[in-house]
């Protein structure tokens, strides 16, 4: 058994006066790759928001490694959907990736070579090194994604939330992000991403966390990923929702 | 009427207006990338009412109780369009269109009083409202400076804390970052900004001097350290040669001068702007054009139909 690295119990959340989430309980074990599943409007992204405390809880407990929030966000990476950023902003790859490091480097400190070194590794890793110096707004889709995700990498976390990484991504890029979500498993690091294509959940996540406002069904893919448990969250017919579902990856929540 | 260039005051008063533009020009790239540029406007009419109720309560032209009044009244103004929108069902573009209204009106009905009372004409408070910076003395200049100098250093220092803060908060916060810190931090280098602009400006046009110059150096640069500074050079310059304008003409308001200046860099940069500049743009497109008529292929279609 490995031990426990995120510990949620009771959480409620609120946007306005509609409750998104209520009463979600789940754990998570080190080394884990979870996909958390679920229709539109089911909470998905306010699960991870909430967890991160970007959005705050009406009640429950978070619990990551029995550590603090102050220092377990030290560990914690955190790849944000990618319509959430202005691309216009006015800079390059290598500088967003960069950006991962500005935790280690120090308030009012400034990056140095050395953090530039890393940063270009994290793009070749994501095989974007000849895109280092493009301006960001000039990078499709799936290499905006790249960006994010050497981003992320480059922090060095132990424990990764990804909120709709493979949305809008071509097959190109998507082989290259789940490579790395694999190599981040072997690492012992625990992932948990946000996803909307069920089709893919059985050969992508070894974990699966149905939500549909709470915590529908949350196991081994192989054990909770069946008809019963999809048809539970999504409610209706499971062939139309695989439809709306893939009609919706243009637009993420 | 030349005579005014070659005195000590002026060239003081030249050398805070070119400082305040340098700020102004830096602080409104934050504001265009927080994309809060109509923010500085309603701001700076909010400052009004509290420059003149600085002035009833000290009854002579101190700058710093003025500066004073003027930042408390803008920062509630700030408060205000803040409230609006979170605990009403009125949107921030309303919320602020509001405040700037009734906060200026409130200003303006205020001056007006003080205006009929006796010693307010000579007070000079009319120049708020257009600015006045040849009005300005030693004192004033001094305030000015070290205030503007404050500002740019504050940019500066956490160049690397503004870019990701503007870029991408969310993940800012996730590894640590206090955005209601940066927040405030914000707030406050932006209504400095506005209050120490407003006896050189004016209340109406200072927040020109916020917006023109970042939006001009966005036609000529990809990067943020960039954009910043030829932000803070095109806000500098205009600050400079409107002064040294409306000095030319006795008694005349320098915010207009300073406004036409800029707007003048930003026609410049509008065409001849190296990124996505309209001259570059057209340029780009017809080189496009005949390559595409040199190797025709089916894509010709395109070309021609759409853009």
């Amino acid at each position: 058994m490995s031990k426990t690295v995120l510990k949620v119990e009771n959480l409620t959340a609120s946007y306005r006066k509609n409750y998104v989430l209520e009463d979600v309980n789940f754990e998570i074990a080190q080394g884990s790759l979870t996909g958390i599943v679920g229709p539109n409007g089911a909470g998905k992204s306010t699960l991870i928001k909430t967890l991160l405390r970007l959005h705050p809880p009406i009640t429950g407990t978070v619990d990551f490694y029995g550590l603090p929030f102050k220092d377990a966000q030290r560990v914690i990476g955190y790849v944000p959907q990618r319509g959430s950023v202005d691309w216009d902003f006015p800079t390059n790859a290598l500088d967003v990736v960069v950006m991962g490091l500005y935790g280690k480097i120090g308030w009012l400190k400034r990056p140095s070579k050395a953090h530039k070194r890393l940063a270009y590794e994290a793009l070749q890793k994501m095989g974007m090194e000849t895109y280092a110096n493009r301006q960001i707004s000039q990078l499709s889709g799936g290499q905006q994604q790249r960006v994010f995700l050497a981003r992320a990498l480059v922090q060095d976390a132990d424990f990764y939330f990804m909120d709709e990484p493979l949305a809008g991504v071509d097959a190109a890029t998507e082989k290259a992000i789940m490579a790395i979500l694999k190599e981040l498993k072997s690492y012992g690091k625990t992932v948990m991403v946000v996803h909307h294509d069920l089709q893919t959940v059985e050969d992508y996540f070894d974990h699966v966390l149905f939500l549909n406002r709470t915590v529908v069904k949350h196991g081994k893919t192989l054990q909770v990923f069946t008809k019963e448990n999809i048809t539970k969250t999504y409610g209706g017919n499971l062939r139309i929702h695989f439809a709306e579902e893939e009609s919706h990856v243009v637009h993420p929540l | 009427m030349w005579s005014i260039l070659y005195s000590s005051n002026f060239h003081w008063v030249l050398t805070s207006t070119l400082i305040l533009g340098a700020a102004a020009g830096m602080v409104g790239c934050l504001a265009y990338w927080k994309k809060q540029s109509l923010m500085s406007d309603a701001l700076a009419h909010a400052a009004l009412p509290g420059v003149i109720i600085g002035f009833l309560l000290i009854g002579e032209k101190n700058i710093v109780y003025l500066i004073l009044g003027a930042a408390i009244s803008a920062l509630i103004g700030a408060f205000f369009i803040q409230w609006v929108q979170s605990a009403t069902r009125i949107s921030e573009d309303t919320a602020m269109g509001m405040v700037l209204s009734i906060f200026f009106g409130f200003g303006i009905m205020l001056l007006t009083i003080v205006n009929r009372t006796a010693g307010g004409n000579q007070s000079g408070l009319d120049s708020f409202i257009f600015g006045q910076a040849a009005s300005m003395v030693k004192s004033d200049v001094f305030t000015m400076l070290t205030l503007a100098i404050g500002v740019i250093v504050i940019v500066f220092v956490g160049f690397k804390e503004w870019k990701i803060y503007l870029f991408d908060p969310s993940f800012a916060k996730g590894i640590g970052l206090s955005l209601k810190g940066m927040n405030v931090v914000y707030t406050l280098v932006l209504v400095t900004t506005i209050v120490i602009g407003i006896q050189a400006v004016g209340v109406i046009l200072i927040a020109a001097l916020l917006i023109i110059p970042s939006v001009s150096a966005r036609y000529w640069t990809d990067s943020f350290r960039l954009m910043i500074s030829l932000s803070a050079l095109f806000g500098g310059v205009s600050g400079v040669l409107g002064t040294f304008i409306s000095a030319v003409g006795n008694g005349w308001p320098t915010g207009p001068f300073i406004v036409v200046v800029a707007a003048f860099f930003f026609v410049i940069s509008l065409v001849l702007g190296k990124e996505k500049g309209i001259l570059i743009n057209y340029l780009e497109r017809r080189s496009q054009r005949k390559q595409m008529l040199v190797t025709p292929s089916p894509s010709i279609i395109n070309v021609k139909g759409g853009k």
